[in-house]
């Protein structure tokens, strides 16, 4: 089913419940209905919504991205990329230029996994999640949006519409990096977000870590965040922060890394995103 | 170094079979369709060892749509039945279950039932029906746990022959081999340095990138035709007329274009099974494997232990030598232990020498080659063990290799004594190399390199062609075609004949077309079928001789044949084409044949040079520079021979740096699918430069070796090397994946 508007998806999912599951790009979805790991009735397009699907920008509200506004939107806007930097990080290292072209950075959010690649820069650039239900809008941080691997805040009758991201000063820069065994075609071992603002005498005014695939859930690392305001932009300040953030790291180990391995690496991103973040907001 | 000129060979005609390829043409196994074809699904083990306590398939037969199920209890009993497939003696029992398993399944991804319904998805459900009964028993997967004496079994009847002696106690060891050569422990004592150490490789898949799949089509007269992805359509043949136990004649095999085997596609794994399911249901059956069964239930290669010692005197003289070596066979006895033996110590003129091997079942799919089976996981011992030895004895890494390299004469450990080889001349391109050259330079950087050996065999091949009435010709060949055979075949026969690559036509037989041919494997192809096709060639110049001396009204004595093909006699001198052309008018027509079985290996050589650039902070590996030279004999289409190079070393790279079978708690293995098996993509290697040495090998008409498969040894070795000049940390472990080499740095940087 194809609606075009955002009522009749609500209607759509009342009726049908968790028995109705949501097509943005596919990327995930089609993966996951092909080999069970979930399964549908319903299966509900929102490409034709325009709000959907369509991306707004001003200095006052910031970035307005509709949920299915697929990745590539975000690297290649030559405005957009420069002020989102760890989303244009993100966007460009998911998949190939084939699954860029249709997979959407709502769809990544939704699908809620530990390792998602964009999650880590929406939580480091306090990004809130739009949810349109039965009762209208109602609006989620996106560090509290994911609830556990493969699940989020959305009731059956719910569906995210928009994701809205602060505007930004050029005083601001962030930066996103996963660490992989390969160069392409994996899913991160670690990932981590980092937003900084500086102030006018170019020390740290304001900071935001997050941390991905090192717990159910991509993480906002608040300590660590906090810790550096009002100090230098130096790579012992950084690494410090790195060493605040393994603090809250509780990977697994599997075959993608040990959880000692993680949580070294989550020391090592912290450092370097947040030495590249600096970087973008001093330039 | 072979300085003949030839027209063909050493040129680099277009491939007779690359427009079908590029355009999507070509037709593969799972494109065969057949009228009324059902689709097969086979049930797997969920365990990785387990008693099938019983098997009920009656909700899956009373599905409609469903034609035939079949489980174990349809395969003929062959139990203590012995067939001989060419590469040695095959117990047919474990063939037979490793197809279908009978008591015991010993593997996850083990079959237990299959079935056949009008469309897949009907057979998948269908198989989902079938309600087995396991009793799940304790299992192993590392090689030196299944030695001891309280492991799990996996074979109550199976006892380790030593070198003939049979042990009186079962174990999962089924074969113990021992090679002696000189006093190595006296040489040990007389040693000035020695170095020994441990080393682990992980399992790892060959990774071709068409899963396994056949179509069966059992007729009503008991004839059996099979497609298939097969490296050799006449084992393919030989097997499945074995462990269905019809008669040979029965079978005809039709092998189709293969996406890649690398070793991989020689043991049959679902053509026993689509056979029995089209006998059953009177349909013809296609079956596919999904990525996740080509991982657990086709045939990875060896992971292994190994000891390994080398002595050595000041001078840097390489004299004493000491392997044990462990290697997992996997679920049935017959892994690559014999190969990983004859070659721990293949490179080097060692006087002294023991080598002790292991061939050990564990729950493990049954392993299968790769590329140069059982060689490059030595390789990545020895070769450390040299640089080692370099680095103390305060040499060059390319020294000692010169100064201890094998030669004419030298005698292996094994036995055999070499002829002319190649591994002096391809250390000396080595040294000429820009690469080598071109000093490195740059934090966490290093460079390695390594040597390498392949036998390379020659077995049976044949080959006939069909002169059509313009002089072009159709080759008829048996081997089916890898790696571009076809073509290199094709050149060698256009080459004797005086013809161009594209006057022949060639084509690879089905069983009931193409002579005997065997397997596509052991880097023999262009070797010994190229040898058929010279022959054939041969063949029909004396055929025409005979001809054309009525023809001429001489005697066919006085016809010369030049090396450009002509033939001469009385002044006179005319071409294949024009001679094929004026006895075709005259009423003769022509067919040549010949079949070949050299027994002499190639002996193929080669080394490599690898740059690395390690990440300190997370042990990533970074290669950024590869050159791999290797001695072809005489390269016959220099990029066929490039690309062999290239391939082999790129697999080498995966296997060396991230390629692992993870296996879980259970047992079972937790990453059969392309993602997180990590192999290799176009942006994780370099360019591999190569560099194509020829030193002409005397038992081929124009000097071909097989190159196929060395390419794949030297990879690990070099690269550990190169890592080890990078970070002073030396790896043992196989693959060096960033986890494992970042621990590994920690570990050296706190014992220094």
């Amino acid at each position: 089913m194809a609606p075009n508007s955002v009522s009749e998806v609500v209607s759509l999912l009342s009726e049908h419940g968790d028995r109705a599951k949501m097509l943005a790009g596919g990327t995930d979805i089609i993966v996951q209905l092909r080999e069970g790991l979930r399964e549908a009735d319903v299966v509900i397009d929102i490409k034709k919504i325009e709000d959907i699907t369509s991306f707004h920008y001003c200095e006052e509200n910031g970035l307005s991205l509709g949920a299915a506004v697929a990745c590539y939107h975000l690297y290649e806007h030559p405005q957009l990329s420069q002020l989102y930097g760890a989303l244009a990080d993100s966007t460009h290292i998911i998949g190939g230029w084939q699954i860029q072209s249709r997979a959407s950075v709502g769809g990544n959010l939704c699908n809620a996994s530990p390792a998602a690649d964009s999650i880590p820069s929406l939580i480091a650039l306090n990004a809130e999640a739009v949810i349109a239900g039965p009762e209208g809008q109602r609006t989620v941080a996106v560090q509290d949006f994911c609830t556990g691997p493969g699940r989020n805040v959305l009731e059956n009758n719910e569906l995210l519409v928009a994701i809205q991201i602060p505007a930004q000063g050029g005083e601001c820069g962030s930066a996103y990096e996963r660490f992989i065994p390969r160069n392409e075609m994996d899913i991160a071992v670690v990932g981590v977000g980092s937003w900084i603002r500086l102030s006018d005498d170019g020390t740290i005014a304001e900071s935001r870590i997050s941390l991905g695939a090192v717990a159910a859930t991509p993480l906002f690392a608040e300590e660590a965040s906090a810790s550096l305001v009002g100090k230098e932009p130096t790579e012992e300040n950084f690494a410090a922060a790195g060493e605040l953030a393994k603090k809250i790291a509780t990977p697994i180990s599997d075959m993608r890394g040990t959880d000692e391995y993680r949580t070294h690496l989550v020391g090592v991103l912290v450092k370097r995103t947040l030495t590249t973040a600096a970087l973008r907001a001093q330039n | 170094m072979t300085t003949t000129q030839y027209r063909v060979i050493g040129s680099r005609p277009v491939r007779h079979d690359g427009a079908d390829k590029v355009t999507g043409k070509a037709i593969y196994t799972a494109d065969t369709k057949l009228p009324g074809m059902l689709a097969g699904f086979v049930l797997r083990s969920p365990h990785a060892h387990a008693r099938v306590v019983s098997i009920d398939t009656s909700q899956a037969e009373a599905m409609p749509g469903v034609h035939a199920v079949i489980t174990g209890a349809d395969f003929p009993n062959v139990e203590d039945k012995v067939a001989d497939l060419g590469e040695g003696s095959v117990n047919l029992s474990y063939l037979s279950s490793n197809c279908m398993a009978q008591q015991k399944v010993l593997y996850r991804g083990h079959a237990v039932a299959a079935v056949a319904a009008t469309d897949v998805h009907i057979a998948e459900e269908a198989a989902k029906k079938i309600q087995v009964e396991y009793e799940v028993l304790e299992s192993v997967t590392w090689v030196l746990d299944a030695m001891k004496e309280d492991a799990p079994l996996l074979h109550d009847d199976l006892v380790t022959d030593s070198m003939g002696a049979k042990a009186e106690q079962p174990s999962n060891v089924p074969v113990h081999l021992h090679f002696e050569k000189g006093d190595a422990a006296a040489a040990f004592e007389e040693a000035d340095l020695i170095v020994e150490r441990e080393f682990r490789t992980a399992t790892v898949h060959q990774g071709y990138i068409e899963p396994h799949a056949v179509v069966a089509d059992y007729n009503e007269d008991g004839r059996l035709r099979i497609w298939t992805a097969t490296q050799g359509s006449f084992t393919c043949r030989q097997q499945t007329a074995e462990v269905l136990q019809i008669p040979l004649g029965n079978v005809l095999v039709t092998p189709c274009e293969i996406g890649g085997g690398f070793g991989g596609k020689i043991t049959v794994y679902l053509e026993p099974t689509a056979a029995l399911l089209s006998k059953k249901s009177g349909r013809p059956v296609r079956i596919a494997m999904t990525r996740a069964d080509v991982f657990e239930a086709s045939g990875p290669t060896p992971g292994s232990f190994m000891r390994v010692k080398l002595g050595a005197k000041s001078d840097g003289t390489i004299t004493a030598g000491e392997a044990w070596l462990a290697y997992d066979a996997g679920a049935y006895p017959g892994g690559m232990i014999g190969p990983g033996c004859m070659c721990v110590f293949s490179c080097y003129d060692i006087e002294h020498a023991v080598v002790d091997g292991y061939d050990v079942c564990l729950n493990k799919p049954k392993t299968s080659a790769y590329r140069a089976p059982g060689a490059t996981q030595v390789a990545f011992a020895t070769e450390q063990l040299v640089d080692e030895l370099a680095q103390k004895l305060g040499m060059c890494e390319l020294e000692i290799r010169e100064k201890n390299a094998v030669k004419e004469g030298s005698r292996r450990v094994d036995g055999p004594v070499y002829p002319p080889i190649g591994l002096l001349e391809c250390l000396d391109a080595l040294k000429q190399s820009d690469h080598w050259n071109t000093p490195l330079s740059g934090p966490n950087r290093g460079r390695g390199i390594a040597a390498g050996f392949w036998f390379g065999c020659g077995l049976k091949s044949s080959a006939a062609c069909t002169v059509n009435s313009d002089g072009t010709i159709n080759l008829l060949e048996g081997s089916t075609d890898i790696g571009g055979s076809r073509t290199s075949i094709a050149m060698q026969l256009a080459e004797v004949l005086g013809l161009e690559a594209e006057d022949i036509n060639p084509q690879v037989g089905d069983t009931d077309t193409a002579g005997y041919t065997d397997v596509t494997g052991g880097s023999r192809v262009t070797f010994a079928t190229g040898m058929a096709a010279y022959e054939a060639g041969r063949d029909l110049q004396q055929q025409m001789r005979t001809l054309a001396a009525d023809l001429w009204d001489c005697s066919a004595d006085d016809i010369s044949v030049g090396e450009d093909g002509s033939f001469s006699a009385g002044g006179k001198t005319v071409g294949f084409k024009e001679l094929a052309v004026e006895l075709f008018a005259a009423g003769e027509h022509l067919v040549g044949r010949a079949t070949v079985s050299p027994e002499c290996p190639t002996n193929g050589f080669g080394a490599q040079i690898a740059d690395v650039e390690v990440d300190p902070e997370t042990g990533k590996v970074t290669v950024l520079r590869y050159t791999t030279i290797q001695d072809a004999g005489k390269a016959i289409h220099p990029s066929y021979v490039e690309g062999q190079l290239q391939g082999g070393t790129v697999q080498g790279i995966g296997w060396a740096l991230n390629e692992e079978y993870f296996y879980q708690d259970d047992d079972t293995m937790a990453n059969a699918s392309f993602l997180d098996y990590r192999m290799p993509t176009m942006l994780d290697v370099p360019m591999i430069d190569t560099i194509i040495v020829e030193t002409g090998n005397p038992d081929h008409p124009y000097g071909v070796r097989g190159v196929g498969e060395t390419p794949i040894v030297p990879p690990p070795a070099a690269l550990a090397n190169a890592i080890y000049n990078a970070t002073d940390t030396r790896m043992t472990e196989l693959p060096m994946s960033p986890p494992k080499l970042w621990k590994a740095m920690q570990a050296n940087q706190t014992s220094e």
